[in-house]
């Protein structure tokens, strides 16, 4: 049986991946992917805790986290392809026009 | 049954006249504003008399009126609240006359004058606070009424705003008068605190039962002496008659009503509805005395020297006062109210008659340039010399017997003293002496004006350019007035004929225990060395400005340094400039002004405004609108939270 270790180095290790490409890329789809990937950084580290201690919730909050996950990359498709539309690009360092 | 006199509309109808003028006069007519404002004044005038004639048949002397609650707190409470004994009747008579006449004559006085419907507005605003401070019931409305006629006062000497030593004058008159109306505070605040009411009645009911003993007479003393220091201010004493010469600033009318026949007359009522008071405390009647005595005799030394006919009246006024605070200082109150009445016919009559003369020579106010004056304008003249006459005291006219009066009870009071007699009687000869001056100057000789005048004077009298370069008598409308006064002046010092007078008043002001002195004889002889004094005030006059004319200036070269001095009135405005008013200004500026305005105030509220804008200049510098940097900060705070909750688990 493979130790719980392992599949939480893991699950940190795809997480830090995830915050470094948020803050390191510039592409917003990249971004975007950034933040899928932290997100199932997290779901592994839940599934393996469930798997461990037979608790269904772990399943069940996964189970979540990909609708909610699902429903984000839909709108968060549109407002890309939204902003692609209007500001012709996709650098998120030229999108600062909310500021003061 | 009392009838109800309504007394509350009689300070309230002038004042309705003033809002009336003050709101909408700008866009009224000159006959209408005149209407509105001698409609205040007069209805006032007719309420006053109605009142007179009401007042014999009135079951309770002293009546009062309550009109409505003011200040209720525990014990203490003070009404709106009216008062009508023989005092204030007489004082509501001479002010509300005296004030109706002069309305008349400022008709033609200010007709000429832009801001003719302000100068009516503030008239009619002057007599709604003289009225509240003759007719109030308890020492707080008077003072609001003392404050009010302040304000007034303050308003018309700096009627002609845009000339700066007028508004100057304003302000000097107004602050002086503060030096005064806190003390007249102190002393309200020491019969609250022992007394338990301001209401005359029951504060004089008060002092009646206190007792005899010395921390009785401390308390009433201090009480008096305070109420003095009020009425120094308002009443132009020393040492703080400095303003009442300034205030001729104003126009003539306003020095007629306010500077000499009425405001400045509110000390010596003070100091005699305060009677009861002063009575129970003989070194508050000497302070009294003795202000007055001092003041009376330094006035009228000064009043030998002025050139400018207005200024000459003004040291006058200031002296007739010093008079009657002798007489009060003494204890002879109602001589000091009848003096009051008679100078308030007399000099409100000198001072229109004065303001005529300037009006017929284009603003012209000094005495120099006048001159031979008869020939061009009989009627001021003729009304002039009856006057003189009576400020000079020359019987039977009224400041004779009012003056005669004061003189004798000077010197037979039990409070009196030989001294203050004789320099009454020397302030007698100097005002008689510089009175004819006067009028030598001013109506007799050459004239001696140039033909055409530079309006000096600064006027705004828009008349100057229009007429003739002459000399010419008043408008009639200005000239009826003179006259009327001109009448009272001769007669109203009849009523004081054989103690009537003083008997009238002697339910309110008190009378004097026996003189001291065996009257008979001594009384005629003390009144035969008055009108000596007057007789020779005027040959003095006679022989310097009528007969020799180059002595005068040739005694105030040998005089020299004494005259110069009296002159520049014994420096007495150089030196408060000097002593006080400097001082203050580099303290102000020193340390109120860069030390605790700059210094503390503003640096504390620039300080924070400052702080304020630095901190969140440095904030915004996060709002950069950049995606990344965001989430750097939130990956960074997770982190130190992250941080903060391993640490504390490990713990």
């Amino acid at each position: 049986m493979i130790p719980l270790s392992y599949y939480l180095l893991l699950s940190g290790f795809l997480f830090a991946c995830g915050v470094a490409g948020f803050l390191i890329k510039r592409n917003i789809i990249t971004i975007f992917m950034s933040i899928e990937l932290m997100l199932n950084g997290v779901n592994l580290s839940f599934v393996a805790f469930a798997a461990r201690w037979h608790a269904l919730s772990g399943h069940v909050f996964v189970f979540f986290v990909m609708l909610v996950a699902a429903a984000e990359a839909a709108v968060g498709l549109a407002i890309i392809i939204a902003v692609y539309r209007t500001r012709e690009t996709l650098d998120v360092d030229r999108m600062n026009l909310l500021k003061l | 049954m009392t009838p109800y006199l309504h007394l509350w509309l009689i300070p309230i109808l002038p004042l309705a006249g003033a809002a009336i003028n003050g709101l909408f006069g700008k866009k009224a007519s000159r006959a209408g504003v005149s209407t509105v404002a001698l409609l205040g004044s007069g209805s006032a005038f007719l309420m006053g008399l109605r009142a007179a004639a009401v007042f014999p048949s009135l079951p309770v002397i002293p009546h009062q009126e309550f009109l409505a609650h003011w200040l209720r707190s525990g014990m203490f409470s003070v009404d709106f609240s009216f008062y009508l004994d023989q005092l204030s009747l007489v004082m509501l008579l001479v002010v509300t006359g005296v004030g109706f006449l002069i309305h008349v004559y400022s008709i033609g006085y200010m007709w000429d004058d832009p801001g003719y419907y302000r100068f009516f507005s503030y008239l009619n605003l002057f007599l709604f606070f003289m009225l509240t401070l003759v007719l109030a019931g308890n020492y707080l409305l008077m003072f609001v009424g003392w404050e009010g006629v302040g304000l007034a006062s303050y308003l018309l000497i700096g009627f002609w705003f845009t000339k700066d030593s007028a508004a100057s004058a304003g302000k000097k008159a107004f602050i002086v008068n503060r030096i005064g109306d806190f003390g007249f505070l102190i002393g309200l605040f020491l019969m609250i605190q022992h007394f338990k009411s301001l209401d005359f009645d029951h504060v004089f009911d008060s002092v009646v039962h206190l007792g005899p003993g010395a921390t009785t007479e401390a308390l009433l003393a201090a009480i008096g002496i305070l109420l003095m220091v009020g009425a120094c201010g308002k009443s132009a004493q020393i040492p703080l008659y400095v303003w009442l010469p300034d205030a001729m600033e104003g126009p003539t009318p306003v020095s007629a009503l306010i500077h000499a026949a009425t405001m400045v007359t509110a000390g010596v009522y003070m100091v005699a509805r305060s009677h009861v008071i002063f009575e129970g405390a003989p070194l508050a009647l000497a302070v009294v005395a003795i202000v007055g005595t001092l003041t009376a005799i330094f006035a009228a030394t000064i009043g030998i020297t002025q050139t400018d006919i207005k200024k000459v009246l003004a040291y006058s006024t200031v002296s007739q006062l010093g008079y009657m605070f002798i007489a009060c200082g003494v204890g002879a109150f109602s001589a000091g109210i009848f003096h009051l009445m008679t100078h308030a016919f007399f000099k409100g009559l000198l001072f229109l008659a004065a303001g005529s003369v300037i009006h017929g020579v284009s603003g012209e106010q000094d005495m120099r340039k006048m001159g031979g004056l008869r020939k061009y304008m009989p009627w001021t003249f003729w009304t002039m010399t009856i006057a003189t006459f009576a400020i000079a005291g020359f019987p039977p006219l009224a400041g004779f017997f009012s003056k005669d009066e004061i003189l004798w009870m000077a010197y037979s009071s039990p409070h009196g003293s030989w001294v203050f007699w004789l320099v009454g009687v020397v302030t007698a000869f100097i005002t008689s002496f510089y009175m004819f001056r006067l009028w030598f100057m001013t109506f007799f000789g050459e004239y001696r004006g140039t033909s055409h005048h530079t309006n000096d004077h600064g006027h705004g009298h828009g008349h100057d350019d229009g007429h003739g370069h002459a000399p010419h008598e008043s408008p009639m409308v200005m000239l009826a007035p003179l006259m009327i006064l001109a009448v009272l002046s001769i007669v109203g010092g009849w009523v004081g004929i054989g103690g009537r007078f003083e008997h009238f008043l002697a339910p309110a002001v008190g009378v004097l225990p026996e003189p001291a002195v065996e009257g008979g004889n001594l009384e005629s002889y003390l009144m035969y060395v008055s009108v000596a004094a007057a007789v020779g005030g005027l040959g003095l006059a006679w022989l310097l400005y009528y007969r020799s004319k180059d002595l005068p200036a040739r005694i105030a070269a040998s005089l020299g340094g004494l005259y110069r001095m009296v002159f520049n009135k014994y420096y007495v405005d150089e030196i408060y400039d000097a002593v006080l008013v400097r001082p203050l200004i580099v303290f102000s500026r020193a340390v109120l002004w860069q030390g605790a305005d700059r210094g503390v105030i503003d640096a504390a509220v620039n300080g924070s405004g400052t702080t304020t804008r630095e901190v969140s200049n440095g904030l915004r510098q996060m709002q950069s609108g950049n995606l990344r940097s965001y989430a750097g900060w939130i990956a960074a705070g997770s982190a130190v939270v992250i941080a903060y909750m391993v640490w504390a688990g490990v713990r």
